[in-house]
């Protein structure tokens, strides 16, 4: 286990170098000057030539990146350049938010997308199944903006029933935390669910027809555990690799679902400092998720190992 | 065992896939069903089962008696209850039969305990002997292992452990050796004899491999099309064929005691489902058949406990031919 975890981190040094490589030069072949956004109405060539001194835009390309990436292994991801803060500490702000949402957004989709898969698989053909897939078909379809602004239209404007906007730290009250993300991660889950639902449904149906299936129900097991344990069970695989991949489809779309609920999270923080050319703030966050989209796909290495007893052989 | 009268189709199909097929085994006695590839051998095995899924077919008929108990199997399968206990059943694919994700031990443990009101760690002893009965090697420690790490002839034999956990009345083996060589087939079969001596279950062994069938049958019965066409004790059947199919199919059998020429063959193939001839099914393939033979001959028996679909047996009486 140790060493097959180990050859997966090795394989990851690379990608999170190729990863940064691009961050960084990315950065620099955005149009805009960040040092104009940073001395605002300030237009002397010397002010301007000093701040990018501090800041050493003048220093080769290169030489940035190696100061750039020492930082960053030392935790430090700079400062921002509008207000200042040093980026980890904006990102260690805002971070905490975002993972709340993602983490309640996982639930959603899991919570619905697995089940339903399965008993679409077990209801292949009929009424339920066709239910199903026309569901999971509009969550693909309907955007998350639009199904966000519905939701707050109704159940926050209409009925009154969940805040609209804003964020309340769990630490503060537990209960109205997870009231005011209920609606931004349903938004942000159903989505997903489409996704896990199609793919948990073909994974079934697949293993539904295997020859240990058969041999389960010969057995004389009841009907829950042939499906539930020795068809989920090898149905997991696929399953697992697409919750990784998901993540990223998490991020990205929590860009936005923080954005029509106003949630002060990480995909507000980034579109902020895009919208800023706030350089280091960018860098920082890019750097964070792609790191964080290696360590999923760790992580589902690992399942893999876990769910697979052929490869714990080797 | 008895089944009565069992029919059934697919859905979408006009034609019996399985057509007024009774069988009987009794306590142990070995009863082999033989036919070629789709002749509804595997189907009425899994149809004795209850492993059909009435999405896809329909059992228009057909009486199930298992050791006193009787079932309407238009209406109900049998029971989860008895399948595994009271009637188990072992495949055609080892390879693939038991589940890749979970270990030997814990598969076979399974069996017991959704079947009998005993401990965990009951089930795991009684787990271990049955391996050790059907003859694996180091049955403490095979019992922690996935089915990736035994060969093909072990797999076998620990579907047939956990098939035989139970102590069933009735196993129903489909093909058991068919994906096994040759010499992993005999021990196979010699397991299944000698298990069949130990506990007096009867079996019914599926199989397309007349040399099975004399290594091991009590009985046999001859499937064509199916439809039960020849039915009798092993050496009436072998020595005596009355269903021109059962002729053909026994003459189309390499011996080593004719070597040289060229083997027989039954001409043309089976028809499909959808394209069954009304009356006797063989008939389009059959060197005797006369229009009387539009008319569906039933089984009839014509010596004793032998029986026969056709119009013409006893063939050297009526039609001067023997096998």
């Amino acid at each position: 286990m140790l060493a097959f975890l180990l050859r997966r981190i090795l394989i990851a040094i690379p990608t999170v170098v190729i990863i940064s490589i691009m961050v960084f030069g990315l950065q620099h072949l955005l149009p805009g000057d960040p040092i104009l956004v940073l001395a605002g109405e300030e237009r002397d060539p010397d002010v301007l030539e000093a701040l990018r001194e501090k800041y050493r835009l003048n220093d080769p390309v290169p030489v940035q990146y190696i100061a750039w990436v020492g930082n960053a292994l030392q935790g430090d991801l700079g400062v921002s350049l509008r207000t200042n803060q040093p980026v980890t500490e904006l990102m260690a702000e805002k971070l905490p938010v975002t993972i709340q949402l993602a983490f309640m957004s996982m639930v959603f989709a899991l919570v619905i997308g697995i089940p339903a898969g399965i008993l679409s698989a077990v209801k292949k053909g009929t009424a339920t199944d066709y239910v199903a897939n026309v569901v999971a078909l509009s969550g693909l379809s309907i955007p998350n903006f639009w199904l966000g602004i519905m939701l707050i239209l109704l159940v926050s404007v209409k009925w009154q029933l969940l805040p609209a906007s804003g964020y309340v730290p769990p630490s503060e009250d537990l209960w109205q935390s997870v009231r005011t993300m209920l609606m931004p991660s349903f938004v942000l889950g159903t989505a997903l669910a489409a996704t896990l639902m199609r793919h948990t449904r073909s994974s079934m149906i697949g293993v539904l027809s295997a020859d240990y299936v058969r041999t389960a129900r010969a057995k004389g097991l009841r009907e829950r555990v042939v499906i539930l344990k020795h068809a989920f069970r090898n149905a997991l695989t696929p399953i697992v690799t697409l919750t990784a991949l998901l993540f990223g489809e998490l991020v990205a779309g929590a860009v936005l679902t923080e954005q029509i609920f106003t949630i002060p999270g990480f995909g507000k923080l980034v579109v902020d400092a895009v919208f800023n050319r706030d350089y280091a703030v960018v860098q920082g966050i890019v750097l964070v998720t792609a790191v964080g989209f290696i360590f999923m796909n760790l992580f589902a290495d690992a399942m893999y190992y876990v769910l697979n007893p052929r490869l714990r052989g080797q | 065992m008895e089944l009565v009268d069992l029919s059934l189709r697919f859905r979408g199909q006009p034609n019996d896939v399985v057509d007024q097929v009774s069988l009987a085994v009794g306590q142990g006695e070995v009863l082999c069903v033989v036919g070629e590839s789709g002749c509804g051998k595997s189907v009425t095995a899994m149809a004795l089962m209850g492993l059909l899924s009435p999405d896809y077919s329909i059992i228009s008929s057909g009486n199930l008696n298992v050791g006193g108990i009787s079932f309407d199997l238009t209406r109900d399968a049998l029971p989860r209850e008895m399948r595994g206990s009271r009637v188990a059943m072992i495949f055609q694919e080892p390879m693939t039969s038991l589940n890749p994700v979970f270990r030997i031990g814990d598969q076979i443990c399974e069996a017991i305990l959704s079947h009998g009101n005993v401990s965990r760690s009951d089930a795991m002893a009684r787990a271990e002997e049955m391996l050790k009965r059907v003859g694996i090697a180091n049955p403490a420690q095979r019992l922690f292992e996935f089915p990736h790490q035994l060969s093909g002839g072990m797999r076998q034999r620990v579907m047939i452990a956990m098939a035989l956990a139970n102590d069933p009345q009735v196993l129903i083996a489909d093909e058991p050796t068919t994906a096994l060589d040759v010499t992993i087939q005999a021990q196979i079969l010699d397991l299944i004899r000698d298990l069949r001596d130990d506990t007096g279950m009867g079996t019914i062994m599926i199989t397309h491999d007349l040399g099975v069938v004399a290594e091991i049958a009590d009985r046999v019965a001859v499937m064509y099309g199916g439809q039960v066409v020849e039915q009798g004790p092993v050496r009436d059947v072998f020595e005596n064929p009355q269903h021109p199919y059962t002729i053909g199919l026994m003459s189309a059998m390499p011996r080593l005691d004719r070597p040289g020429g060229r083997l027989a063959i039954v001409p043309g193939t089976v028809p499909a489902i959808s394209n069954m001839p009304d009356g006797c099914r063989f008939r389009t393939r059959c060197a005797f058949a006369t229009s009387e033979c539009e008319r569906r001959p039933g089984l009839s028996e014509f010596a004793a406990q032998h029986s026969v679909a056709c119009h013409f047996a006893p063939l050297e009486e009526n039609i001067g031919v023997t096998a």
